[in-house]
């Protein structure tokens, strides 16, 4: 940066400054629903200010072929923008792979402009931009595609498949290795960079529908480092600190994630999630009970405190309609109801939350699961819809079980526990969860929608 | 550019950030975990900065390609991603009468 440019340097970087603390204070701003939306906000207004300092930039001069991509870009992002809440997850894991292709475009074009003369620390980190960049780009749509049921949902296991990843992995690092030793060799860099493509398939492909909201977050952590990266390949203090601050924030969900599947972190971090739990189900048959739409309104207007777990079949069923009527018509009857959510219900971080939102309950209703397991023993009702896992008590007492030592909600301890279920077909995972064959559970057998509006109907015809 | 001062600078720029990163997030609430992801994509893709220099100065046919549909990509995330945020926080209301069906 030469002496003539100071002026018109240090007023885009003062912009830079500015974008910084506006991302900073966008998301401070979202620790309360109250505050999130000056978040938004101020984010915008940030990116703005980082744009149009770019603009300003000595040596563009090709403004033409800008404008056009941005606004094309804006004409792809407005769909995307307005997607269905329940479609949220694919489209997340979609803007994952666009970010991470626009780091991945960018260190590559940066790499042929440099090299040879390219120094060895710039050459390691434009390694890591892209190779993490490259494996974020293939991942995440190998993600959205699961999501989406594009894809196959059910993880895909062979023998040696930690083992060829690892290789994979380890011989892209090779190259990176030689292409920071003797950058001359430019015609090894495309290999390094299909190898993490390649490499971004193969750590999705085992990985099941339950795992998604870890390896959303842990894809969103990977796409921010690549971007920090990058910051160092640019020399922008701005992309460094956005970087960071998407980086850290995939990362903090993933590990709140994974320690809501008890899992350990670098478990998460090196890819061993999703092996399938091939727990035989025993053919023997246990009995349950079930109820009818009619026995199960009849119990929720007599009880005085209701607790509704939802899961992802709620989200399949999009039921949570429904269920916003279910939680009006027994609110006016003055039973307390209260949702409890696991941080791994659904299909990413938050995921009941959004649902429940997007159909009008109130989130002063929806609580977290370490704040409200103390009060499943006070509970008259846990209407259990759409999940699984997240209630097994096996969690608690089966040292055998697959999911044992992974915090669950306390369902079991209520008075009586209903639970929708489409049928006794074990879950996603495969595990037989013996919430089913209690004394005070009752089967709900139905469609997750259907079922609900039946009490809803049942409900309104008691009152009238 | 590349001497090692700045260097040392950046690092120190990424270590600081990714400690406020990790203060600042640990303090949201995880019921807006899903918003939380989709603003810092939008944030995340600042990375159009460095792509709009790339097809700005439009030093190769393979860098103005390259960062032409990086440019794309990055608009993409940063319209659709603060759209849909927006859609997202607008829906969390507080225990007040429901107001619309």
């Amino acid at each position: 940066m030469s002496a003539e440019f100071a002026g018109g340097q240090v007023i885009i970087e003062l912009l830079y400054l500015v974008a910084s603390v506006l991302f900073i204070l966008s998301l401070k701003w979202m620790s309360s629903p109250t505050t999130a939306r000056h978040g938004i906000w101020a984010g915008e207004v940030g990116m703005v200010l980082a744009i149009v300092g770019t603009l300003l930039r000595k040596g563009l001069h090709d403004y033409h072929l800008i404008a056009i991509a941005l606004v094309l870009g804006a004409i792809i992002g407005v769909p995307l923008g307005r997607v269905a809440m329940t479609a949220v997850p694919q489209r997340t894991a979609l803007s994952h792979a666009f970010g991470a292709l626009c780091v991945t475009l960018v260190g590559s074009a940066e790499f042929y402009l440099r090299a040879p003369a390219i120094s060895r620390f710039m050459m390691s980190v434009l390694s890591v931009e892209v190779i993490l960049g490259g494996l974020t780009v293939t991942g995440s749509l190998m993600a959205a595609g699961k999501l989406q049921e594009i894809l196959p949902q059910r993880p895909l296991t062979y023998k040696g498949q930690n083992l060829v990843n690892f290789l994979l992995l380890a011989v892209a690092l090779v190259i990176a290795v030689t292409l920071v030793l003797h950058p001359e060799r430019q015609s090894l860099f495309p290999f390094m960079v299909l190898l993490a493509l390649v490499f971004g398939v193969l750590l999705i492909i085992p990985i099941g529908g339950a795992d998604m909201p870890t390896v959303i977050s842990l894809l969103n952590g990977y796409a921010g480092l690549s971007a920090s990266a990058m910051g160092f390949v640019l020399d922008s203090k701005l992309l460094i600190i956005a970087g960071a601050l998407d980086g850290s924030s995939g990362l903090i969900l993933s590990i709140i994630m994974s320690k809501a599947m008890n899992r350990s972190f670098t478990n998460v971090l090196f890819g061993a999630f999703g092996q399938v739990q091939t727990s035989a189900v025993a053919g023997e048959v246990k009995p349950v009970r079930s109820a009818t739409p009619e026995e199960a309104a009849a119990i929720l207007s007599g009880a005085n405190r209701v607790i509704i777990v939802p899961g992802y079949g709620m989200a399949v069923a999009q039921a949570q309609h429904k269920v916003r009527e279910l939680y009006d018509g027994l609110t006016k009857r003055g039973v307390d109801v209260k949702f409890a959510i696991h941080p791994v219900a659904g299909r990413m971080p938050g995921h009941m939350n959004v649902l429940l939102a997007e159909a009008d309950i109130p989130y002063d209703r929806l609580v977290e699961m370490d704040e409200i397991n103390g009060d499943f023993p006070q509970t008259d009702v846990a209407l259990v819809i759409g999940a699984n896992d997240v209630t097994n008590p096996a969690a608690r007492s089966d040292t055998s079980s697959p999911i044992y030592g992974m915090p669950i909600l306390d369902v079991d301890k209520a008075h009586t526990v209903m639970v929708i279920k489409r049928s006794m077909n074990p879950g996603f995972a495969g595990i037989d969860n013996p919430l089913y064959y209690l004394d005070n559970t009752l089967m709900l057998f139905g469609d997750a929608k259907a079922f609900v509006g039946n009490i809803v109907r049942e409900l309104g015809g008691v009152h009238s | 550019m590349n001497s090692s001062s700045n260097l040392i600078d950046a690092l120190f720029i990424f270590v600081l950030a990714g400690f406020i990163g990790f203060e600042v997030i640990r303090r949201v609430s995880p019921l807006l975990h899903t918003p939380l992801m989709s603003l810092t994509n939008a944030l995340d893709a600042i990375a159009v900065v460095g792509a709009i220099v790339l097809v700005g100065e439009h030093k190769s046919q393979l860098a103005a390609i390259f960062g032409f549909i990086a440019v794309v990509a990055a608009t993409s995330n940063i319209v659709g991603g603060f759209l849909i945020t927006d859609r997202m926080l607008k829906m969390f209301k507080s225990s007040r009468p429901a107001t619309k069906q």
